[in-house]
């Protein structure tokens, strides 16, 4: 008989949502969201402002119930999993003028519940190395307030990877894009994907269809067919009509020959 | 005259009471100014003022009437600020109004001649009683062991309280506890120094020290050390003054007046800073 496995069945999904709905107020958020996240999975979630993005992740997270519909994390309710999901958050949610440099803020994610035996030299290390691979050690000491947009986003980044996570969870990080340093986060991002699934939400379609596996859209409903393949009819369900792909500046061939190349 | 005035046993009691009491309001202070809810101080320490009457009514201590109507109405707007979301401001607003109204309640349903109600809302720091001094010492050595303890994850959850909850930190007892000890740190100091110097050195000398640094630690000391300056200060004032000119000022509206110049200068002082630093006038 072989000894009890310490990690969750590979083949079983690390996030579960089965017929999810959450209303805030009048308005129903999300509506009978089916969704599994699996290893090796690198998942971009695309949809309109007011879709419900940012409040999946919460659900995933534990932070939003829903109404309805059911969530599980490894295998459990999400409160359960705390510390291990990676979370990022979309920037400047939290007071600029708080009094915490980058590294201390960095920090934080150290903090979490695997902490039990705390180590302070281990702590230290984790964080020098977040801040160097984001290119962040150069303002270490500097208050969080001070940081351009692009180096905040790269912050909350190594907040989160300094939690080892062992699935991470981007709300739009999309400050520092079209830099050469934005390239290197998504770059990144992808170096990160080998280890361990990623959810990616944006709704910048052109950013999400350059890196990610999978391409979702969500528009309160989630069209999810775990393709890379983004249809016309999935983004005129989401968007309404296809004229936005143009308003967008993102023509359907990006699509296509994205999907082609890597097919 | 600083010998003269440390020469008199109610000077001495007045200094250690308000030394002892900037190191509470130095560390509780911080906290309660980055969390921006200075406002919490006014909110339970009138709050307190229903377990006031209530022990008048009652017949017990109004301390421990005070103390108990406090931490239960910092517990309570903490419950309903994290189940509900209902706001902190409007709890608040809420707690301060029904606590002076349900003391003012209380006390009129007491028999006899009303009780010196005033004297509980506004203590008086020359009148300290040395028995309040031990209490205070208690209450800074709670406070300093607590937050240097758990000092990394208080200051996670005032600073993104999403987040903490996310990687496990248990923000919910934590937000309660930090409740708890600006409860104590009021209601204790309320007897000591006042209603309105505890209002004061929980605010002033914290947005003073922010002014100067980007560290929370040291924002602590920092206010501490300058809360306790402006006790000193004020009271050595006052002292000189009445013994000097025979000019005589209520010594904590004298001290609130000093920190509250210390204020206008930091924040010149960081104006002209700035400035310096960006030629082209405030960014």
């Amino acid at each position: 008989m072989r000894p009890p496995q310490a990690r969750v069945d590979m083949s079983s999904p690390l996030i579960q949502l089965t017929g999810v709905s959450v209303a805030q107020g009048d308005s129903i958020v999300l509506q009978d969201i089916d969704f599994e996240l699996r290893t090796g999975d690198y998942v971009g979630i695309i949809g309109p402002n007011a879709g419900g993005k940012t409040t999946l992740l919460k659900v995933m997270l534990g932070l939003v119930r829903p109404q309805r519909g059911q969530v599980l994390a490894f295998g459990a309710p999400p409160r359960e999993a705390r510390g291990r999901i990676g979370y990022v958050p979309q920037y400047a949610r939290f007071d600029a003028d708080f009094p915490i440099s980058v590294a201390e803020m960095v920090g934080i994610g150290r903090l979490g519940r695997r902490d039990r035996r705390r180590d302070r030299t281990a702590d230290r290390i984790s964080v020098e190395r977040a801040l160097t691979r984001l290119e962040l050690a150069g303002v270490a000491d500097v208050q969080v307030g001070e940081l351009s947009g692009g180096q905040l986003q790269r912050a909350l980044i190594a907040r989160a990877l300094v939690s080892e996570p062992e699935v991470l969870l981007l709300d739009e990080p999309t400050a520092s894009l079209d830099t050469p340093i934005g390239r290197s986060v998504y770059d990144l991002l992808e170096e990160l994907a080998r280890d361990i699934p990623i959810v990616l939400v944006s709704h910048d379609i052109g950013v999400i269809s350059r890196t990610v596996r999978t391409i979702a859209c969500l528009n309160v409903r989630l069209h999810y067919h775990r393709s890379r393949e983004l249809t016309p009819e999935m983004v005129e369900a989401v968007y309404g009509c296809p004229v936005d792909l143009v308003a967008h500046g993102v023509p359907h061939r990006v699509f296509e020959t994205h999907t082609e190349a890597d097919a | 005259m600083i010998g003269e005035a440390l020469s008199y046993p109610f000077f001495q009691r007045a200094l250690v009471a308000g030394l002892l009491a900037s190191v509470a309001c130095g560390v509780v202070g911080s906290l309660v100014v980055v969390r921006r809810i200075a406002s919490i101080s006014g909110g339970l320490s009138h709050a307190a003022f229903g377990g006031v009457g209530l022990g008048f009514l009652a017949g017990f201590d109004p301390l421990l009437g005070a103390l108990g109507f406090g931490v239960a109405s910092a517990l309570g707007i903490g419950v309903a600020e994290l189940r509900l979301r209902q706001g902190l401001d409007t709890l608040i607003a809420m707690i301060w109004a029904v606590g002076m109204a349900m003391g003012i309640i209380f006390v009129s349903l007491a028999p006899g001649d009303p009780p010196d109600l005033l004297g509980y809302l506004f203590g008086n720091i020359l009148l300290v009683n040395p028995q309040y001094i031990l209490l205070v010492l208690v209450l800074d050595l709670l406070i300093v062991g607590v937050v240097a303890t758990l000092f990394r994850k208080l200051r996670a959850i005032s600073f993104d309280g999403e987040f903490a909850w996310v990687i496990g930190v248990p923000v919910g007892p934590l937000f309660l506890l930090l409740l708890t000890l600006v409860a104590l740190t009021v209601v204790i100091l309320i007897r000591v120094v006042g209603v309105i110097l505890v209002i004061a050195l929980l605010t002033i000398p914290a947005a003073i020290a922010r002014h100067w640094t980007d560290h929370l630690s040291r924002m602590m000391l920092m206010a501490t050390a300058i809360g306790a300056t402006s006790i000193a200060l004020g009271l050595f004032l006052t002292f000189g003054l009445s013994m000097g000119p025979g000019i005589d000022l209520p010594t904590g509206p004298a001290i609130i007046l000093l920190t509250a110049i210390l204020f206008g200068l930091s924040a010149a002082g960081r104006y002209v800073i700035a400035r310096g630093r960006s030629p082209g006038g405030v960014d």
